[in-house]
């Protein structure tokens, strides 16, 4: 029993043509038992900027309300947004705060830069970031994840085929995974504005 | 067991103020005067270098001091005070860092040191700072210019003075100063306003500046990018700015 497989779920991040993608499952069990189909692992920073913690259930859901105050204390004290490469730095001082008893959460971050550049990036528990230049992926189906964007990823995808390329590729990895899938929510994010999609997979 | 010293010192009078910060900016007024002057593209602050005697070994002295890599910082009133907002001021940049991976903005350090200073208002056994600071930085803000009291209220400035002749220093600010100034500008009118009260020879020698500017600088991925940096002017730039001022 691995504590990182306890509720199950997964995540994926990608980088298309001046626009980035952001894409989760939705079960959240305890470990062969299923408990919810729409757990929420997607969270907003702000209309340019999103992130998603795979993992632990009660991690996820407790760095999401400790990021949303870091955040909102940076908003107010600093009177700016928030920039993707000062958020990533933010979440990875925060998990290396708790080095020897961490959360047991794995962000992965996408997000669009003040001039446009689309920027991705994922985590490990403790903090250590990975600065990718085309997907990102993270939970109990990486290794299924890897294998799917290694094979549909191409790069400068637009918006509409950046959707496409990510859901196909999340839902054939959860597909074979036991402990994720249960639907998916997908979130494109363009300079203009953020469209949210929610997929229609199989509820086994 | 009560401890003697566990009140503060600076308490209210029957009129509303507090003494003890009021005669902390007697101490400031003292002090060897300092400018600060924004431009569109940086920033300058600059001082005397008053030593008590030519027996001193100036090059030790400094008071125009970096603080990090983007904001610098000038001080009129009592060093050794000034010492210690340095050190603090340096160690709460090297904290922002720590957490964020850049550069704090001169706006958000400026109120982390004027907390500092204000905690020393309202704490047990201690005095207000004896100093005034003039912080400078260049940020993605751009250029910014602060003037922090001991009481740890802060003001932006377009330009301005503390110290020994800052009345005077101020008035011949408000008729040289112009919003289109760019930072050679306000180098040659910092140190005009300067040469107003200066004891003493102008050399390079006896003269402090320090500018933020937007430099290009080669980043950690050794890409080349342009960034907001302090430096302190080397003793031969301040020569060519005093050959122009004859």
């Amino acid at each position: 029993m691995s504590i990182m497989q306890y509720n199950g779920g997964c995540l994926v991040g990608m980088k298309g043509k001046n626009c980035v993608a952001i894409a989760s499952d939705r079960r959240f069990g305890v470990q062969a038992l299923g408990l919810s189909t729409n757990f929420q692992r997607m969270f907003s920073v702000n209309n340019r900027l999103y992130y998603g913690l795979a993992g632990l259930g009660t991690d996820v859901q407790t760095l999401s309300e400790k990021f949303r105050m870091s955040v909102n204390m940076y908003n107010l004290k600093e009177e700016r947004d928030i920039a993707p490469t000062t958020f990533a730095s933010l979440v990875s001082s925060t998990l290396y705060e708790r080095r020897f008893g961490p959360y047991f959460s794995e962000p992965v971050i996408v997000g669009l830069e003040k001039d446009d550049t689309p920027f991705i990036c994922a985590m490990d528990l403790i903090g250590c970031i990975n600065f990718a230049k085309d997907f990102v992926v993270t939970g109990t189906s990486s290794e299924q994840l890897y294998g799917m964007c290694e094979a549909l990823w191409e790069p400068d995808l637009e918006p509409e085929d950046l959707f496409e390329t990510i859901s196909q590729a999340m839902l054939n990895a959860v597909d074979r995974d036991a402990l994720s899938g249960w639907g998916a929510v997908v979130h494109v994010i363009t300079p203009t504005q953020v469209i949210t999609r929610t997929l229609k997979g199989r509820m086994d | 067991m009560a401890d003697r010293y566990s009140f503060s010192l600076t308490t209210f009078s029957p009129s509303g103020k507090l003494v003890q910060i009021e005669y902390a900016l007697n101490a400031v007024a003292q002090g060897v005067t300092s400018i600060g002057i924004k431009a569109t593209n940086g920033v300058v602050i600059a001082t005397e270098k008053k030593t008590g005697s030519a027996l001193v070994d100036d090059t030790t002295v400094e008071k125009v001091v970096m603080i990090c890599s983007n904001i610098g910082v000038v001080y009129s009133g009592m060093g050794p005070d000034a010492r210690v907002l340095v050190d603090r001021a340096r160690k709460a940049a090297q904290e922002y860092k720590r957490i964020y991976n850049v550069e704090p903005p001169t706006s958000v350090l400026v109120k982390e040191v004027a907390s500092i200073m204000q905690e020393f208002t309202q704490s047990g056994g201690v005095r207000p700072f004896g100093v005034s600071l003039l912080m400078a930085g260049f940020d993605e803000a751009g250029p910014a210019l602060y003037q922090i009291d001991p009481s740890g209220s802060f003001f932006a400035w377009k330009a301005t003075a503390i110290g020994k002749n800052m009345i005077n220093a101020k008035t011949f600010l408000e008729k040289r100063f112009t919003s289109s100034m760019e930072i050679e500008d306000a180098v040659h009118t910092a140190i005009l306003t300067l040469k107003e009260g200066f004891e003493g020879a102008m050399t390079d020698s006896s003269l402090e500046i320090g500018i933020a500017t937007m430099e290009t600088t080669i980043n950690s991925h050794g890409v080349p990018t342009k960034t907001g940096t302090f430096r302190r002017l080397r003793p031969a730039e301040i020569k060519d700015y005093l050959a122009n001022i004859a």
